[in-house]
Formats: structure tokens, sequence, C-alpha cells
């Protein structure tokens, strides 16, 4: 276990760069996922049909379909990227899929009077979702939401077996590719991952209570 | 429902809401034509490229689909081993969690939660790597079911944990004043209820583990479907026809089917669950815990 005493900063470096990888993926996600999650409870048609495709083709697809599509199909096309890039880009659009639908059930978890009210007093359709139905879905969205952040934490590392270097789940490839055993590395990525998940959903697990809604 | 956000529409809405519709298409048709346009300007939708996944008549549509029927099956093998593996284990795990003194219960406690912190590609990699180091040597198929039942079973023994806490309380009770054992109140009161309760979150959580399948891209020798699908395609690009746009295309819309046909009937089994409320309404806990729309990716 000497190894990984000895590889501290390789571990440390790929962790960082799974941190990376996640906090572009969690920003674009989050931001997208809200977008088409409007799209599905908006009044045209055409949008939610858009949103539902969306959902139900990212959702239903693995994660590793995704990557292997952009990776290999964008550049057929003659879009180029680093690999990081188009990892990050898959990791974003799947996620949001799960974002979509879990900011989609927080809207739907508010009450209608909630609603009908608002349209009673005259509020027009932006007004009734983005000052009175999103900021009490916001509430009911955190938990829900940190599930699929630290779900997708754990995604992360897909896009590390797709051999994208610099990230947590590479380095047992470095390290092995030295001669060190598969145990060893792999028990220092595993912590690794492990650093991150865990202490996420104590957090999570506190936050909840804090924001839980009585009804 | 959306239908909270908006009253019923009068003429004016209604005028307005088609203009935005026919905007709306319209900005979506563009950027899909756009999209169309760019592959067929980079010669996508050549017939050299489609032709060997569509058309029966190309030479190579037996060979391919023979192969990705092959790795189709073998997906299906694995999830299925996976989902019966993971159930056994999974109950066991959560009756151990629930009827564990306090004194050992943060072991088991430990276990559940590292394995459910891993990354499931990970605990795959870790069975296939480290089992041989250990002198396990096993078919591949099997470091990926361990891997997949590491991860799952955990999850499962989660789900079952949340169904049983969200029985009554007067069921148990019950259980016990008529003379029941703490073991045949778990088996014969509190589990059947909870598998019942939760029979959607576990075939919600069939669809992640048909998905998580597709890792076994990274261990060498159970070719499932994904791995089929990337030899095919290493085959046609030494081949001088690079097809990856359209064998990705053909997986995923046969994934999209597979857990779409999943889901729904999981969603299935929720309405009529909750429309037979022969015991008690599925309660609060089962609620939050949301079945169909997991989060569980």
């Amino acid at each position: 276990m000497g190894v990984l005493v000895d590889q501290f900063p390789l571990f440390l470096n790929g962790f960082l760069g799974t941190v990376r990888i996640c906090l572009f993926a969690a920003i674009g996600s989050l931001v997208f996922g809200t977008l088409i999650a409007a799209f599905r409870v908006s009044p045209l048609p055409p949008l939610r049909w858009l949103g539902s495709a969306w959902v139900t083709g990212f959702r239903n697809c693995p994660l590793a379909v995704v990557l292997f599509g952009f990776a290999f199909g964008l550049p057929e096309v003659g879009i180029g990227a680093p690999f990081e890039v188009f990892g990050i880009i898959g990791l974003t659009a799947y996620t949001s899929a799960f974002v979509c639908e879990a900011v989609r059930a927080g809207i739907n978890s508010v009450a209608t009077g909630q609603a009908e009210a608002a349209r009673a007093v005259g509020l027009t359709f932006q007004q009734t979702l983005g000052n009175v139905v999103l900021p009490q879905a916001l509430r009911s969205v955190v938990p829900p939401l940190g599930s699929v952040i630290i779900a997708m934490i754990k995604n992360s590392a897909i896009v590390g077996a797709f051999g994208v270097g610099g990230e947590l789940f590479s380095v047992e490839g470095t390290l092995t590719a030295q001669g060190y055993p598969a145990l060893v590395s792999l028990t220092g990525v595993a912590l690794g991952y492990l650093v991150l998940t865990i202490p996420a959903g104590v957090l999570l697990g506190v936050v909840e209570r804090r924001v839980a809604v009585k009804r | 429902m959306t239908a909270t956000l908006y009253d019923v529409p009068g003429p004016r809405a209604k005028r307005r809401t088609l203009m935005f519709s026919l905007v709306a298409l319209v900005i979506v048709g563009i950027v899909l034509a756009l999209v169309v346009v760019r592959l067929a300007a980079q010669g996508q939708f050549s017939a050299d490229k489609w032709g060997p996944l569509v058309n029966p008549a190309h030479p190579l549509f037996s060979l391919v689909w023979s192969r990705l029927g092959q790795g189709l099956i073998n997906t299906l093998i694995a999830a299925g081993l996976t989902l019966v593996l993971a159930l056994a284990i999974g109950t066991l795990l959560a009756v151990t969690r629930i009827t564990s003194a306090p004194w050992y219960r943060w072991l088991v406690v430990s276990v559940i939660e590292v394995l459910r912190g891993l990354p499931v590609v990970v605990s795959i990699y870790f069975a296939a790597r480290v089992l041989p180091e250990l002198g396990i040597d096993l078919p591949a198929l099997w470091y990926l079911v361990i891997g997949l039942t590491a991860y799952n079973s955990v999850v499962i023994a989660e789900i079952i944990r949340a169904g049983v806490s969200a029985i009554p309380k007067g069921q148990s009770e019950a259980a016990y004043s008529v003379g029941m054992t703490r073991g045949q109140v778990l088996r014969m009161i509190l589990l059947p209820q909870a598998f019942r309760i939760m029979l959607p979150a576990l075939i919600s959580q069939l669809v992640v583990i048909v998905k998580d399948t597709s890792l076994a891209f990274i261990i060498v020798g159970y070719e499932e479907f994904v791995r089929t699908a990337n030899q095919i395609i290493q085959a046609f690009v030494n081949q001088g026809t690079p097809n990856p746009i359209q064998v990705y295309t053909v997986v995923a819309v046969v994934f999209i089917a597979i857990n779409y046909g999943l889901g729904k009937f999981a969603e299935f089994t929720e309405r009529r669950l909750s429309r037979a409320k022969k015991t008690a309404a599925p309660p609060a806990a089962a609620d939050a815990l949301d079945p169909v729309e997991s989060t569980q990716t």
C-alpha cells in the first residue's frame, strides 16, 4: 500500500481532473436540464415533443453508447475536439435528461392551488412559473438533484475508462503500465471516488432535512 | 401535471399558442435540417454506411446482424444473471441490516455505503483485474456479473429497506400480537408487502442494470452488445467504410426500445398497485423514493 503514498501526486492529479470534469458537467447539465424541463412544461407542443424526445433518448441509452457516439461520431462529420471535451459533452447531455426529470417532478409536486391562485391574481405564465411555482419546486427538487449529481460523479469514471487522461479512473492504467498490481492502484482509485461520493451523500442528507417542506 | 400551470386557453390564448408553436416548430425544423444537411454533406446517408445495417439485400447484412443479435443475447444474459443475484443478495443484505444488533450494524451499513459510493465501472474493473491477481480465474461474463451485482445488490437492499419501513406499524404489531416470531413477521408479513410496494422501483432498477452491462467494454473477453458493435465498427473502418454514427445509432435505438418498454412496464405496475389498494396506500416514504421517475442513473 506504500504505492498510495509514493504515487500520491498522481492520484491527486487524477482526483482534481475528475473534480474538473464533474464541475463542467454539473453546471452544464443543471442549466441545460432546467431548460429542457421548462420545454417539457411549456404550453407549446413542439417544445414539449423536443423535451420528451431528449429525455426518452438519453435516459434509456447507456452512457457508454452516448460517449462512444459523441467521441467517434462527431469527428466523422468534421467536428474535432480533445477527448475530454467529448467526455464532458456526453456526460452533460446524459445527465441533463435526469436533471430535467428531477426538476419536472418538483414542478409537479407544487400544489395545484398555488398556480391557480397565481393565475387568479393575474400573473402570466412566466410569472407563475418564475415567481410562484419554481421557488417552491426548487426545495423539493434539491434531494433528487443531489442524487443525480452524485450519480454523475460516479458516471464520470466511465469518461475515464475511455482513456481520457488526467482523470481519476485513468490513474489505474498509468500505474498498471508501471507494473503495479491492480489491487493497490484500484483501491486508490476507489478511495478517491468514495472521498467525493460519501461526503456528498451525507451533505445531501443534511440539506434534505433542512429544506424539507411540510405539506 | 402541466395543466396546473395554465388555465384552459381562450380564443386569444389559443391563437397565440398556435402562432408560437409554429415559430418553435420552424426553429426546431431549421436546426434539424442543418444537422441533416451536415450529415448528408459528409456522406453519412450513403448506402455503403447504412446498407449492412438496414438493407437485408446487402451481402454483409446477415453477418452483421447475427453478430449484433448474439451480442444482444449476451447483454440480456448478463442483465438477467445480475438481476437474480442482486435480488437474492440484496434481500439478504436488507434483512441483515434490519435485524442486525447495533454492535455490528455499522459494519453492514458501511459495506452498503462503500459499494453504493463506488462507480459501477470501478466495481466491474475491480472484479476483472483483482480476482485474477488473487488466482481466481473465471469466464469474463462472471467478472461483469460480479461487478454489477456488487453495486446493484446494495441498491436493491436499500429499495427493499425503504419498502419495509414504508409499511404501517400496525402490520408488524398485529403479527407480533398473534405470536409470530421476528423472523416470521419479516418473512411472512413485511417482505412480501415490501416487494409489492417496491415492484416499480425494482423494475426501474432493471433498466439501470441493462444499461450498465454496456460497461463490459472495458473488460476483455465478454462480447455483449456494445463491445460487439465496437468490433463491427473496427471491421468496417479497416474495410474503408467507417460507420460509427450508423452503428451507434442502431445500438442506441435498440437500447432505448428495450428500456423504454421496461420503463412503461414499471409505470403500468405502479398504476396497477396504486389502484388495487389491498394493503395500505403506498405510503409517504415510498412516494419520496418516487420509484418510476428514478434518479438512479
